[in-house]
């Protein structure tokens, strides 16, 4: 066995990748909700997802049970990942994979790149995958001369519009079927002229797009939704079967994966895909579900690698508290709920990780500091904690990150000052005063307090507190 | 029943009659209420705002003055959620053990006013009488922090006169998140607009919730549209009677026009 040094904890480094946005969520927000038509394609879409989740949900009675499940397996995995790692590294080498470890999005898309070169391609083909997103390795690619197809419809949709991902399962979900016909339009260039805007024409533009690549490409690319530490199986789910074409059609096969996709055993397995495709698409079962254990002499790819990616991770998991975000599986069903995501989609966090989930990630992958905004882009309503499969306790996560985050100086001492004139009751009764007649000023309170007054009113001061009644009405002093 | 008013500072502050219909509907029912004066805020806003640290005094405080009390009660679902659920994390988080063990003892005693209502007293009419149209808000930390489920609504219910009707998707959060209304203003502002357009569809006059904050917000989104519909408090429905009702309109949680 390989052993190698990951190093201390770092989080993952700047001008690489995908996890800071340019701008705060406020700023990005404020664009996102100017536009109507977003906001209508977002709702279509949380509210159409919602319903057929929720439905498939019910069916199981045990769903909380499997939930419960679920964060068992993923806080047990968490506790000795570095030994489910290393044990993975030996059932992948030992079944004719090759795995390789990457700190960072840096040496990820090195190891990629290189591995792709002495494949002697200059095309890849992708299956959708969160964690290349991530670190920005299809912009690496490029950089050095080589093509990355995505596969992935909605990623293809994304790609050929030159737009980023806005959503980690239904990338373009920003984006309806009028505007997806456009694109395709635009940028296909063998496409029919009459395409409709109809789903199955627009699929079967793609189909024909894409078949030519998946009979011509030697090196296909993927993400994985779990690997088996006991087997050293990996596997994906998907929907479309285009991930398949890409896992069994190439010679060279490499895989990037998040070092928390590990989980301890076979059995596991069974677990997790039960609670994905129906949090997730909400669908009993996904259509597709590829799994493989290092090479197969004779059948599909015949190099076979693994590239295990910390880029953050390794901080993330030192919180004891944060580190339950690692217990992420993708499922996307709490961006699905939230209903901050629901009207600003998911270009405003930034990162490739958007809505709750992508607020405590980001953050956390990339030091605070870095997504400051982020954490406090939540009004803590708490359906995301409801909805994650595996209980992921979102806005216990939030709170805690907002702990961390810098603060701005005047916000800092007005919350000190405030703290201490509540801990002082004579004191606090005369700012309780001082705060009804304060208001008498205007309807308008100064920054940063006219977010407030911009489109709510205040509420009229009442002629005495509640404390001052009590000592008129009801004090026995 | 001797029961401790945990009046919120919100409350205390801005919306009193909540708090005195809390008062009255409770001694109504042949309660005795007493009301700590020493108590001020349960440092909800520090904690959320990212301020812990400085929440650690006012969670110290809390636990001190509610510790003589076996019930406390609250008319706000989000404080006795920051009870439940931050006090002893904020205390742990200090280190300090013994303050967490406290918290979560006086935690173990509080109740939102409809838990005390229905789990506690084990009542669901009230004797209330309160002629109007209401829909009702099921704030996201009464239903998801420490799900009171549909004993509002049962309460509701039983209110003499009341024309009840459902609030379409009721479920989700007005916007308001404390300092996220501040912070996230404009998203804030997007969540509050389609919350007010389902309060509006109920054509109901009256819209009601077991919380304060997220009503002040439902409330000045709907005082700014001009829309006639009132915000009040669930306390001050469940604490009218025919007197009350007779003597003429009130402004409740009224809100500056």
């Amino acid at each position: 066995m390989r052993r190698t040094f990951l190093g201390m904890p770092a989080t993952a480094p700047r001008g690489v990748g995908h996890l800071r946005g340019d701008e705060s969520f406020p700023a990005a927000a404020r664009k996102a909700l100017g536009d109507a038509q977003l906001r209508r394609n977002l709702r279509h879409a949380t509210t159409t997802i919602r319903a057929k989740s929720g439905a498939v949900i019910g069916e199981v009675p045990d769903w909380q049970e499997l939930r419960a499940a679920g964060r068992a397996i993923k806080s047990d995995t968490m506790a000795r990942l570095p030994e489910l790692l290393e044990q993975l590294e030996a059932a992948v080498t030992g079944a004719g994979g090759t795995v390789h470890w990457a700190t960072d999005a840096v040496q990820a898309n090195r190891i990629v790149t290189d591995l792709v070169r002495a494949a002697g391609a200059d095309r890849v083909m992708k299956v959708k995958s969160m964690a290349t997103q991530e670190i920005g390795l299809n912009e690496a690619l490029e950089a050095a001369g080589i093509e990355p197809v995505e596969t992935d419809l909605a990623e293809l949709i994304v790609q050929l519009g030159r737009d980023k991902p806005s959503h980690i399962l239904v990338p373009a979900i920003h984006r309806n079927r009028a505007e997806i016909r456009e694109i395709f339009l635009r940028e296909m260039p063998d496409v029919d002229a009459a395409l409709t805007d109809e789903p199955a024409a627009l699929a079967a533009a793609a189909r024909r797009h894409l078949r030519r690549t998946f009979l011509s490409t030697k090196v296909a690319v993927s993400g994985a939704n779990f690997a088996v530490a006991e087997t050293g199986a990996l596997a994906v789910v998907e929907s479309e079967g285009n991930g398949r074409m890409c896992l069994t059609l190439p010679e060279t096969l490499i895989t990037v994966m998040g070092v928390e996709k590990v989980i301890p055993t076979w059995d596991d397995l069974g677990v997790f895909l039960q609670l994905l495709p129906r949090a997730s698409t909400g669908e009993r079962m996904n259509p597709y579900t590829s799994m493989w254990t290092g090479v197969t002499p004779g059948d599909g790819p015949q190099q076979v690698h693994l590239v295990l990616l910390d880029n953050g991770r390794s901080a993330v998991l030192a919180d004891a508290v944060g580190r339950q975000a690692l217990h992420c599986i993708r499922c996307s069903a709490c961006l699905n709920v939230c209903p901050v995501y629901e009207r600003t989609g998911g270009h405003a966090y930034g990162s490739v990780y958007p809505g709750p989930i992508g607020a405590v990630l980001s953050p956390q992958l990339t030091g605070v500091a870095d997504n400051a905004s982020l954490p406090y882009a939540s009004s803590l309503c708490g359906a995301c904690y409801d909805a994650c499969p595996v209980m992921i306790n979102i806005p216990e996560l939030l709170v805690h990150l907002r702990s961390q985050a810098p603060h701005p100086r005047s916000e800092a001492i007005a919350m000190a000052a405030a703290a201490y004139t509540m801990d002082h009751p004579r004191l606090y009764a005369v700012a309780q005063r001082a705060a009804g007649l304060g208001r008498v000023a205007g309807p308008a309170l100064p920054p940063p307090l006219n977010g407030w007054t911009a489109s709510r009113d205040l509420p009229a001061a009442p002629p005495q507190t509640f404390r001052q009644w009590w000592s008129e009405n009801r004090s026995e002093s | 029943m001797r029961i401790a008013l945990f009046v919120t500072c919100l409350a205390d502050t801005l919306f009193p009659e909540a708090a005195k219909a809390t008062v009255r509907l409770l001694e109504r029912l042949g309660h005795q209420v007493v009301f700590p004066e020493d108590q001020t805020c349960c440092g909800q806003m520090h904690v959320n705002t990212g301020y812990p640290d400085e929440a650690l005094r006012l969670v110290r405080r809390h636990a001190r003055v509610f510790a003589p009390y076996d019930v406390v009660v609250a008319p706000s679902g989000s404080c006795v959620g920051s009870v439940r659920h931050q006090h002893a994390m904020v205390a742990r988080r200090a280190g300090d053990e013994r303050l967490a063990s406290r918290a979560e003892e006086v935690a173990g005693r509080t109740y939102e006013l409809s838990e005390l209502l229905v789990d506690v007293l084990g009542v669901t009419d009230v004797g209330a009488y309160y002629p109007h149209r209401v829909t009702y808000h099921p704030t996201c930390h009464s239903l998801r922090m420490i799900r009171v489920g549909d004993k509002p609504l049962r309460l509701l219910r039983e209110v003499r006169g009341l024309d009840l009707v459902e609030l379409p998707q009721a479920e989700q959060c007005c916007g308001f998140g404390g300092t996220f209304a501040v912070k996230n203003a404009d998203t804030s502002t997007a969540m509050l607009a389609d919350k007010m357009r389902n309060v509006l569809a109920t054509r109901a006059d009256v819209c009601t919730a077991g919380d304060a904050s997220c009503l002040m917000h439902i409330g000045g989104g709907l005082s700014r549209l001009r829309a006639g519909v009132r915000t009040v408090h669930l306390a001050e429905i469940l604490a009218a009677t025919e007197n009350t009702e007779t003597a003429g309109e009130r402004d409740r949680l009224g809100v500056r026009p």
